[in-house]
């Protein structure tokens, strides 16, 4: 199955105007600075928001399609989103969590297992440390056998050793999964280990040479963001 | 001590929370995630009973729920009885008078859950209303319990509505609060000093444990 999208949409600072597609067992990684509208790209993506205009179509099936109106709710969509904290819901334990949505009970306490928190099952999300709810976030995805898994800065909250120890879990996983995987990161690192395809967005807009001027230090001296700039506008004000 | 009163208080007050919460919570949702025009109109509308005189509540209470009024005709072709001066009555007024008291802070609630959940709901494949039961009403669970102790101590002390519409037959519509105004009338103040004491240690838990439910959320 192949995931391809191509939208507008006018945000405060700048207008979002992004095209890609991505194919089963490949993570596609959109990467840039925050306030580029990756996270608002990813949201749309999930039926979160709505482009002004545009497509996105997974396989055959149409998702969006503004010339058409055709707005497939998030509910249709039967996808995974892993959120960047706090999304796991709190009156239920770990095993509630990542049941939440599942198609087969019994698949749970695998995934539980294989992320390494079956023992914490009857915990409440508070009670367990930030990777292991971000963990849990993902087996509450993965329960869910969504048709496509999208990952915001999943792992941005974490601390430096559990952030690698999930990164390499994920890439390990990915073989199995067999499905596209659109992953958002403003980590240059993060997206070279992880990606299949990087697409660097800038102000709203695809950027090929965003990388190559971050890693030579050349970015952000010079060329201060929209979103900054209208922010320190707005302080000025 | 009229404990007839008593019971009918209580009974009234517990009846009033029990509906008002099923009634109100779908309502406060709404309200809580949904715009549509008119809205601030409709919701003054829901809201006007804290605003009224209890007597002009009660008064058009009667108006509507008397023989000719549209309530009190339709109850009188259903069961060929009257509505006024009955305890089904006065809980249709208790009720009416006490809605402001339990959609407001469960919309409070409501509205200080995290919207993030919701998302991850929808995503999850949940359904507003489904959403509403498994995640909203167990994440509100505090603020829905507080919304009912308001609900209950607002209940426990209606007076002037509840006149109105029901009078003071003794064992159907007297309330302790009208018990205690004719024991004051006839001059019998043990009577009603014994019962007016008995509303303090009640109220004033019920509001130590709204305070600490309101801390806890």
């Amino acid at each position: 199955m192949t995931l391809s999208l191509s939208i507008k949409k006018k945000l405060a600072f700048f207008d979002l105007d992004i095209s890609f597609s991505c194919s089963s067992d490949n993570i596609f990684v959109l990467i840039g600075p925050s306030g580029g509208g990756k996270t608002t790209t990813i949201r749309m993506l999930a039926g979160l928001e709505q482009p002004d205009s545009g497509t996105i179509a997974f396989g055959d099936e149409t998702w969006f399609d503004s010339s058409r109106r055709i707005n497939l709710k998030p509910q249709k969509r039967h996808l995974g989103y892993v959120f960047q904290d706090y999304s796991l819901f709190p009156n239920l334990n770990i095993y509630e969590n990542a049941a939440f949505a599942a198609v087969d009970h019994n698949e749970v306490n695998d995934l539980l297992e294989l992320f390494g928190i079956s023992h914490l099952r009857d915990r409440k999300p508070f009670m367990v440390s930030g990777g292991e709810r971000q963990r849990c976030a993902i087996c509450q995805a993965l329960a869910r056998r969504p048709r496509l898994l999208l990952l915001d800065e999943p792992f941005s909250a974490l601390d430096v050793a559990s952030r690698r120890d999930l990164r390499e879990e994920l890439k390990s996983l990915k073989g199995n999964l067999s499905l596209p995987i659109v992953y958002v990161t403003h980590d240059i690192n993060e997206a070279l280990y992880l990606a299949d395809e990087i697409l660097p967005i800038v102000d709203g807009e695809e950027d090929r040479d965003w990388m190559r001027r971050t890693i030579t230090g050349a970015a952000s001296r010079k060329e201060p963001l929209k979103a900054a700039r209208g922010q320190r506008l707005a302080l000025a004000l | 001590m009229d404990y007839t009163a008593l019971y009918i208080t209580l009974k009234l007050a517990m009846i009033t929370t029990a509906i008002l919460v099923v009634l109100a919570a779908p309502v406060a949702y709404f309200f809580a995630y949904h715009k549509f025009p008119g809205k601030p109109l409709v919701e003054a509308l829901l809201y006007l009973p804290i605003a009224l005189p209890p007597t002009v509540i009660g008064f058009y209470m009667v108006m509507v729920m008397g023989p000719k009024g549209f309530l009190g005709s339709f109850w009188n072709s259903l069961t060929g009885a009257s509505l006024l001066f009955t305890f089904t009555g006065i809980t249709i007024a208790a009720i009416l008078y006490s809605l402001p008291f339990a959609i407001q802070p469960m919309k409070a609630t409501f509205q200080k859950l995290d919207h993030r959940l919701l998302e991850n709901a929808a995503v999850l494949g949940l359904s507003p209303i489904s959403a509403f039961f498994r995640v909203v009403i167990p994440n509100s669970t505090s603020g829905i319990i507080a919304a009912a102790i308001l609900v209950f101590l607002h209940s426990i002390g209606a007076f002037g509505v509840l006149l109105m519409v029901g009078g003071s037959i003794p064992g159907v519509t007297k309330v302790a609060s009208i018990a205690i105004y004719e024991a004051v009338e006839m001059m019998d103040y043990r009577t009603a000093g014994l019962m007016a004491l008995s509303f303090i240690p009640v109220s004033y838990l019920f509001l130590l444990l709204v305070n600490k439910l309101n801390e806890d959320s």
